[in-house]
């Protein structure tokens, strides 16, 4: 089954800022839900960046993400004839999973250091006119080119 | 710098039970919402950064649009959240960590196919796989912890 319009995509993907907000008293921002972990599982930790972190602040991250993860499941199970595939066959391997696991590293580190993801920069961010917001877009797009076209023998 | 949002969620005022309820809701909406449009799926991502199709620049570019017209219509028309909270931008500061961290952080989605929200989609969609980026990300937050003190700022 073909998936949703572009349109009625970003549409959707869009209102989400306006509804978190109103509804929630929150800017749409998923990667600081990394942090939060980080602070809630090691409470005793010392590095300043977890041990400082307002985790009751943050706690509305977990509500947000375990509804994300249970809206991917209701989709997938009962309003997708088939399920999607998320990742392409290759992936699931052994080679795949060091893959897999050494991007999620560059994305969890870089969300962090860069302050934001593609939700609280590219969305959040630049739709409130931040420039450097814009920067992070354009470095997160320069990355992702770079790695796509430059290593593609190595990577894909 | 990055001690900002900390800051600005201490002097926040109390998040709700009925915001916390309607923020689970939402989430599920989003993940709804990513699995249905495909942002979710290593391909799409790959075909973005392959140029194949324009479909990913657009969506991502009408949200910004979408989020930010209607962002400044509810705020001209002095709209306040269900908690009373007028509408007010904390802006994310400029450091290096933007390049650098942008950098890593595109690197990662092109290999991973997945940006944040789409490794929790995949995750609770049952894509096994997933839990490797997951687990991926948490090392990653953990190491620049870890190096924050020394990295560029």
């Amino acid at each position: 089954m073909q998936p949703w319009p572009w349109w009625a995509s970003g549409l959707l993907l869009g209102s989400i800022v306006p509804l978190l907000y109103l509804l929630g008293g929150k800017w749409f921002g998923i990667s600081s839900s990394l942090q939060q972990i980080g602070a809630i599982c090691t409470p005793n930790i010392r590095l300043p960046y977890l041990r400082d972190y307002d985790r009751k602040g943050g706690m509305w991250l977990l509500f947000f993400v375990s509804g994300v993860m249970l809206g991917g499941f209701l989709a997938n199970t009962w309003l997708t004839p088939a399920p999607v595939e998320f990742l392409p066959a290759h992936y699931h391997s052994l080679t795949g999973a060091w893959k897999l696991l050494a991007g999620g590293f560059l994305v969890g580190f870089g969300a962090r250091y860069a302050g934001g993801c593609t939700s609280g920069h590219a969305v959040t961010g630049i739709s409130n006119l931040n420039p450097p917001s814009m920067v992070a877009t354009a470095c997160f797009f320069i990355g992702g080119l770079f790695v796509t076209w430059c290593t593609d023998w190595l990577v894909f | 710098m990055v001690h900002g949002l900390a800051g600005i969620l201490m002097t926040e005022k109390k998040t709700s039970a009925l915001s916390y309820f309607n923020i689970l809701q939402l989430g599920i909406l989003l993940g709804v919402i990513f699995v249905k449009t495909e942002v979710a799926r290593w391909e799409r991502i790959h075909d973005m950064f392959m140029f194949r199709e324009p479909r990913m620049y657009l969506i991502i570019g009408t949200a910004i649009l979408v989020a930010g017209v209607s962002m400044r219509a509810l705020k001209a028309l002095g709209v306040k959240s269900l908690d009373g909270k007028t509408i007010s931008y904390d802006p994310k500061p400029f450091h290096k960590g933007v390049v650098l961290g942008g950098l890593c952080f595109g690197a990662g989605w092109a290999l991973t196919g997945a940006c944040p929200g789409p490794i929790y989609v995949q995750m609770g969609a049952g894509e096994g796989m997933a839990i490797f980026t997951f687990l991926g990300a948490v090392l990653g937050m953990y190491a620049y912890a870890a190096l924050k003190p020394r990295l560029p700022d």
